[in-house]
C-alpha cells in the first residue's frame, strides 16, 4: 500500500512539476506518544490494636535497621529478588509461621501475586524474642496490613521448638 | 480544479510504472524514522531521539534484531504461553505492528550468529535456524545446544553471546551473594575455597553447533565473576567482554569494617575483559573504586584495607559506582551514531536496591567510549529517565528497568525494560 501511494504520489509530483505548478509534498504526519503516568500508591497507615502501639515504635526502628535493606522502606520488596510485605499470607497468617521466618529465614522458591522471589533470606535469630515481636508487630499493622500483634511469649515458644 | 485533478490523477496512473523504482529508493530514503513527543519520556544527548518500538510486552530481558529489523525478545516468564516475542515493522514507521511469539520456556539470553538464533532458559541452551527468507524454519522444534547448566534461585539467569570462531559463552550466576557458610548472615565466614566456583560464578564456552552439551562438554572459560548478565564480544579486539554485578551488604553483614554510605557505594559493577583463564576475584575480592584496587573480601579476613590474594585478581576495565545492576552490554558498530560512538560500550543499569539509606542508583543506560577495547574517555550517561522519578527511595516506585540492549541493521540503538515490558528505539538524527 505504502509504495502504491508513493509511486502514485511520486507520478503527480512529477507531472505537476512539468506543468510549472510546482507544489509541496506533504508533510511527514509526526506521531504522538503518550506516557503513562506513574500511579504512585502510598502505603495506608492502619490503625494499631490500643496495647500495641508502643511495640509498633520499637518495631520500626528494628525494621528500618535490619529488614529495610532487603523488604525496602515502604515494605514493597524488590521485583523478583526480595518480597513483599504487603497483606501476604505469610505476613497475615499463621503467627507460627511467620515468627518461624524470622527465626530461620526462608530460601525456597515462594510466590506471592504470581511472581517469584529469587533471594534467599538469612535467619534473624541474633535478635531478642522482644525485637521479632515487636517488627513483627509493626509489620502486621503498617505497609497497609492490618493484624493481631505478636508477643513475646509467643516467640520464645516458637524458638524453644526450632 | 476538480477536473485538473482528475486529470492529474490519470495520468499519473499511467505513468506510476516509470516511477515504481524511483519510489522503492524513496522508501528506503525517505522513510526514516521520527522519535515520540518528548523522546517517550527519555532524556538523551543533543541530536539523539527516542520512540517507543512496543509496550507492555511482559518481562522483557534480552533482545537481538535481525538483519531484516526483526526483533526478538527472551521474556523471563512466559506471557500467553510465549518466551520468545518476535515484532516486526510492517508499515516502516519505525515501530513494531506485528507482534507474535513462540517458546514455551522463560530467560534472559538471546543471540542471533550465522544465522541461528539462540536462547536460553535458566537451565539450557537452544538455537532455530533462520531460513532464506529471514523467518525461524520451526519455531516448535529448536535444537538443544546445552542443558544440565545450575539454576539455584539467585543469579539463575543465563547470559549468552557468540564469537567468531563457532563458540557461545554462557553467564553462570553464583547462587549465593558473598560465599558465605550462611548466605547473606551477619558476620558469616566465606567458603574456603569457595564450592560454588566449581559450577558457576564464573562464564563458560561452549559450541555453537554442537548438540546436548553439559557441563563436561564446555570449558570454564574464566572464573570469580559473580554475575555477569549483561556480556558481549567485541568484534574490533575479537574478545569478549562483561558487565559484573558486585556483591551486597557490606555494611549489614560487617559494621565493624563498613559505615552504611560505604556498604551504599561498595563495591564497584566491573566491565571486565575476559581472556580464557582469568580469575576476577570473586568471592574473595572485590574492587574499592576509591582506593582503585581489588581488596579481600570480610568473608576472607579482609578489613578495608587488607589486600593479600587479591593482588593476584584481574582488575576492571571500567567501575562504576556499587549496586546499579548492569544487565545489558553492547559495544556499537553501527553508522547512525556520531564517530565516538564507534566501538564504544553501552550498558544497561537495571538499578540497585540496597544502597539506601542512599536514593536508589542506576535505571539508565550508561555509554562509555573505547578504541581498541580500552576506554578513549569517561563514561556517562546515554538515556535516562527510566526510573520516572526523580529519586528513588523504594524499588517499587521504579516504572522502567532498562535491561537489555540491541543494534539494529540502520544502527539504532533498542533498549528492553524487564517491569513492564516496554521497548525503546533510539535513533540518532543529524538531519533534524
Ligand atoms: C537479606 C535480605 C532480607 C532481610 C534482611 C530480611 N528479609 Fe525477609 N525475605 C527476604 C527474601 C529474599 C524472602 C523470600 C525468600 C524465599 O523466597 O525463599 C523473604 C521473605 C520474608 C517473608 C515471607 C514472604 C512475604 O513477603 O510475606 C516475611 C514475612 C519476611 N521476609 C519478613 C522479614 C522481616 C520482618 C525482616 C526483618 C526482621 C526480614 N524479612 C529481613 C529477604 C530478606
Amino acid at each position: 500500500m505504502k509504495k502504491v501511494i508513493i509511486t502514485l504520489t511520486l507520478s503527480i509530483v512529477v507531472v505537476i512539476l512539468l506543468w510549472a505548478q510546482p507544489k509541496k509534498p506533504l508533510a511527514t504526519q509526526q506521531k504522538k506518544s503518550t506516557t503513562t503516568q506513574t500511579k504512585k500508591s502510598t502505603a495506608v497507615q492502619a490503625k494499631a490494636p490500643a496495647g500495641a502501639q508502643a511495640s509498633i515504635e520499637r518495631g520500626r526502628q528494628t525494621y528500618s535497621q535490619v529488614c529495610a535493606a532487603c523488604h525496602q522502606k515502604d515494605g514493597g520488596g524488590v521485583p523478583r529478588l526480595n518480597p513483599p510485605l504487603i497483606k501476604t499470607e505469610y505476613v497475615l497468617g499463621d503467627k507460627t509461621r511467620l515468627i518461624g521466618i524470622i527465626l530461620k529465614g526462608l530460601n525456597q522458591p515462594i510466590e506471592i501475586d504470581d511472581e517469584e522471589y529469587t533471594n534467599p533470606m538469612p535467619p534473624q535469630s541474633h535478635l531478642t524474642d522482644q525485637q521479632i515481636a515487636d517488627v513483627l508487630t509493626f509489620v502486621r499493622n503498617n505497609f497497609g496490613n492490618k493484624a493481631s500483634a505478636v508477643t513475646t511469649a509467643e516467640v520464645k515458644a516458637v524458638r524453644a521448638k526450632t | 480544479m476538480t477536473k485538473i485533478f482528475k486529470k492529474l490523477f490519470a495520468v499519473a496512473l499511467v505513468t506510476a510504472p516509470f516511477f515504481s523504482e524511483a519510489a522503492d529508493s524513496l522508501i528506503k530514503e525517505a522513510t526514516f524514522i521520527r522519535p515520540d513527543a518528548a523522546n517517550a519520556g527519555l532524556k538523551l544527548p543533543a541530536g539523539f531521539g527516542a520512540l517507543m518500538y512496543a509496550e507492555n510486552l511482559g518481562q522483557a530481558r534480552h533482545i537481538v534484531v535481525n538483519k531484516n529489523g526483526d526483533v526478538y525478545i527472551k521474556l523471563a516468564r512466559l506471557k500467553n504461553g510465549k518466551g520468545i516475542i518476535k515484532l516486526r515493522d510492517k508499515n516502516a514507521d519505525g515501530r513494531s505492528d506485528d507482534t507474535s511469539g513462540f517458546a514455551d520456556y522463560g530467560g534472559t539470553g538471546i543471540a542471533i550468529k550465522n544465522n541461528y538464533l539462540y536462547a536460553s532458559s535458566n537451565t539450557d541452551v537452544y538455537r532455530y535456524k533462520l531460513n532464506a527468507n529471514n523467518e525461524v524454519e520451526n519455531e516448535a522444534k529448536p535444537e538443544h545446544i546445552i542443558g544440565g547448566l545450575i539454576s539455584r534461585g539467585q543469579h539463575n539467569t543465563k547470559s549468552i553471546t557468540l564469537d567468531n570462531s563457532g563458540n557461545i559463552y554462557v553467564n553462570i550466576g553464583a547462587f549465593s551473594n558473598s560465599c558465605q557458610e550462611q548466605d547473606r548472615q551477619n558476620g558469616s565466614k566465606g567458603k574456603d575455597p569457595c564450592p560454588i566456583l566449581d559450577s558457576a560464578g564464573g562464564v563458560w564456552q561452549f559450541k555453537a553447533d554442537k548438540l546436548d552439551q553439559t557441563y563436561k562438554d564446555g570449558v570454564r572459560y574464566a572464573t570469580g565473576t559473580r554475575n555477569v548478565v549483561g556480556l558481549d564480544w567485541n568484534t574490533e579486539i575479537n574478545e569478549l567482554f562483561v558487565m559484573q554485578q558486585g556483591r551486597d551488604q557490606l555494611f549489614q553483614m560487617w559494621p565493624q569494617f563498613y559505615n552504611q554510605k560505604q556498604g551504599a557505594e561498595l563495591p564497584a559493577e566491573e566491565m571486565f575483559l575476559v581472556k580464557k583463564g582469568m580469575n576476577f576475584g570473586w568471592p574473595y575480592c572485590f574492587y574499592d573504586h576509591f582506593q582503585n584496587k581489588k581488596i579481600l573480601a570480610p568473608e576472607y579476613g579482609g578489613d578495608g584495607k587488607k589486600i593479600g590474594r587479591c593482588a593476584e585478581m584481574q582488575n576492571p576495565v571500567v567501575a562504576f559506582p556499587g549496586h546499579m545492576a548492569p544487565n545489558g552490554l553492547l559495544f556499537y558498530t553501527g553508522n547512525m551514531y556520531p564517530e565516538k560512538y564507534k566501538n564504544g560500550a553501552f550498558i544497561a543499569f537495571h538499578g540497585s536496591w540496597n544502597r539506601s539509606p542512599e536514593p536508589q542508583e542506576g535505571f539508565y543506560v550508561a555509554f562509555v567510549p573505547m578504541k581498541e577495547g580500552k576506554p578513549a574517555g569517561k563514561w556517562e550517561i546515554f538515556a535516562n529517565g527510566f526510573s520516572g522519578v526523580e529519586k528513588v527511595e523504594n524499588s517499587r516506585d521504579v516504572k522502567y528497568r532498562p535491561c537489555g540492549l540491541a543494534q539494529g541493521p540502520d544502527g539504532s540503538l533498542y533498549v528492553t525494560d524487564d517491569n513492564k515490558g516496554n521497548i525503546w528505539r533510539i535513533i540518532y538524527n543529524s538531519k533534524k
